[in-house]
């Protein structure tokens, strides 16, 4: 029922809006003494106040394409694009102002391991109020009234003393659960959300997804979420791209990933064990992925 | 093959004691894969540690635990030491950074006294499908897959009866995972090896594995088949939440999520 409801707010909301990030032919080179290292080659996308996932094995250049968009390709790194813009902001050409306003206000990203993004000499409600209060000219009292209501909502059950914790003193879904309230409070339009899940068990990442899910659709919120979770991907997003050598091989609605066209969607799809044995039963081998180098040439020659 | 009974391992002392293995017991039959399954905590390495001997300097360690008719003494034999091998879950901290894969492979050679050395560095490289070129490399050479190859010819230069895993393939792409899987299948049939496989997994164990145990807090909850696991034939709560989450993000199942006590 809720899920019904909120997937029609969200095809509402995609009629009525313009979307909320626009990316066109995305490039992100690395200039590495032995020559350029291609990272991203002209990825494109839009993305609504939807669920956009981003799937592809190390070196896709699926984190590459979420860093680059807030401006956070490591030094060295040169970010080149058709169309790089968020709602009506050209993110390639605003200044270091602007930038510092939607990092965070605009766009916040949430990395994969809590344990080395959060701060360890600082209390958790500390570095939760400190990212309300850069983006806004609110007190301090109401920065920490804020703080305990928004870790109330990611479904923290003593708010009070976790605010007073230090981030050695939670568990990982905690702190992972802590880094969403420090990433929502400022009401971002967009999450970049790159591996959010990766280091927790099944049970607690599920349970850390739901939080970031319902918090999504109620404020109609916009997500990428990277992963190379395939199944995962699948079960939780609406939509996906596909990534290989810094491509995009293939989008397609979540719900479609199984009739995936792509060879290499498919190779990905046959390589996985299963858990219900497969059609035939038989689970002596696994396919092998066969990369075919023609991937990527067709996708240049077309760009 | 391997028989293990009540095994208790104790971390540290009186109020700073913590019970990482209770009670365990498990039979592994010569020539099967078996799983042990569970979250992080729950205890699934320490067991594949205790029965390796790799904790009896850190840990209070007791039990009994027979493997291919020896019973296992505090200080291991050394056949024990050569008919059973463990490989580890990070390709990256597991091999020696500043050794060559040649050093890596014909060390545990050199230590059980084995002859030919040189001849059997190259075929267990053969064997795990990395070519005599990968010998004077250095682990920063070559890839994730590649190193996770070399754990395993490493384990099989002593030509062991037994081989350990620990999460042998979390560290990899998915692509790479099913290589190695692959090629643990195929050495297993060549070989006659005996597993035992450590992992968070369900889907790999389910794919490696005849028989597998459900560990939480320490202890096992349920032993089943696979056959069992791939019907969710399971009586055990905990059981069959993993299960439900190793299926994928169903939100209206994660509000049923239950605390399983700590």
């Amino acid at each position: 029922m809720g899920c019904a409801m909120s997937s029609i707010r969200r095809v509402v909301a995609n009629v009525v809006d313009s979307p909320l990030l626009s990316v066109e032919d995305l490039h992100v080179t690395y200039h590495t003494p032995t020559g350029p290292v291609l990272a991203v080659k002209g990825v494109s996308f839009e993305l609504g106040r939807e669920k956009l996932g981003i799937v592809g094995e190390s070196g896709s250049g699926k984190s590459q394409t979420g860093r680059a968009i807030l401006g956070l390709t490591a030094p060295g790194g040169e970010v080149r694009a058709r169309r790089l813009e968020f709602q009506d902001t050209d993110l390639l050409r605003a200044d270091k102002r602007t930038m510092r306003r939607i990092r965070g206000g605009g766009i916040s990203m949430i990395m994969q391991d809590p344990k080395y993004s959060l701060n360890p000499v600082m209390t958790v409600g500390k570095q939760i109020e400190e990212a309300f209060l850069v983006h806004s000219n609110d007190s301090k009292p109401e920065a920490r009234r804020r703080t305990l209501e928004m870790l109330r909502a990611v479904q923290i059950r003593e708010p009070e003393r976790v605010y007073r914790a230090y981030p050695h003193e939670v568990s990982g879904g905690m702190g992972q659960r802590i880094m969403i309230a420090m990433m929502m409070i400022p009401e971002p339009s967009i999450i970049i959300a790159d591996e959010p899940t990766s280091a927790l068990d099944v049970t607690v990442q599920l349970q850390v997804l739901a939080v970031l899910d319902d918090m999504i659709s109620e404020r109609g919120m916009g997500l990428i979420f990277i992963s190379h979770d395939l199944n995962l991907i699948a079960s939780f997003c609406d939509r996906i791209l596909i990534m290989y050598g810094g491509q995009v091989m293939e989008e397609c609605r979540a719900d479609e990933l199984a009739q995936a066209k792509h060879p290499y969607t498919r190779g990905l799809l046959n390589c996985l064990p299963r858990l219900d044995g497969g059609q035939d039963g038989s689970q002596d081998e696994l396919a092998v992925l066969r990369r075919d180098p023609a991937w990527l040439e067709t996708r240049e020659k077309m760009s | 093959m391997i028989d293990i009974q009540d095994l208790n391992v104790v971390f540290g002392q009186g109020k700073q004691a913590f019970h990482a293995v209770r009670q365990v017991s498990l039979a592994v039959e010569a020539g099967q894969s078996f799983g042990l399954v569970g979250e992080s905590g729950s205890g699934k390495t320490t067991v594949l540690r205790a029965l390796a001997g790799l904790l009896d300097r850190v840990a209070s360690v007791s039990g009994d635990m027979t493997v291919d008719g020896e019973s296992l003494q505090q200080q291991r034999s050394k056949s024990f030491r050569q008919r059973v091998q463990m490989v580890f879950q990070d390709p990256y901290g597991s091999l020696h950074p500043r050794h060559t894969v040649d050093t890596i492979l014909s060390e545990p050679a050199r230590v059980h006294r084995l002859d030919r050395i040189e001849q059997r560095v190259v075929a267990a490289l053969e064997e795990v499908g990395l070519d005599a070129s990968f010998r004077f490399r250095y682990p920063h050479q070559i890839s994730g897959g590649q190193r996770q190859r070399v754990s395993v010819a490493r384990a099989l230069i002593t030509d062991p009866r037994i081989v350990l895993l620990d999460e042998p393939t979390s560290a990899l792409d998915v692509s790479v995972q099913a290589e190695v899987l692959n090629l643990l299948m195929r050495l297993k049939r060549e070989h006659g090896l005996t597993y035992v496989l450590v992992s968070h997994n369900l889907s790999v164990v389910a794919h490696m594995c005849e028989t597998l145990s459900v560990m939480q807090n320490g202890a096992i909850v349920e032993t089943m088949s696979v056959q069992q696991l791939r019907e969710h034939n399971s009586t055990m709560p905990y059981t069959r939440q993993l299960l439900t989450a190793s299926l994928g993000y169903d939100r209206g199942a994660i509000d049923a999520f239950e605390e399983f006590g700590s």
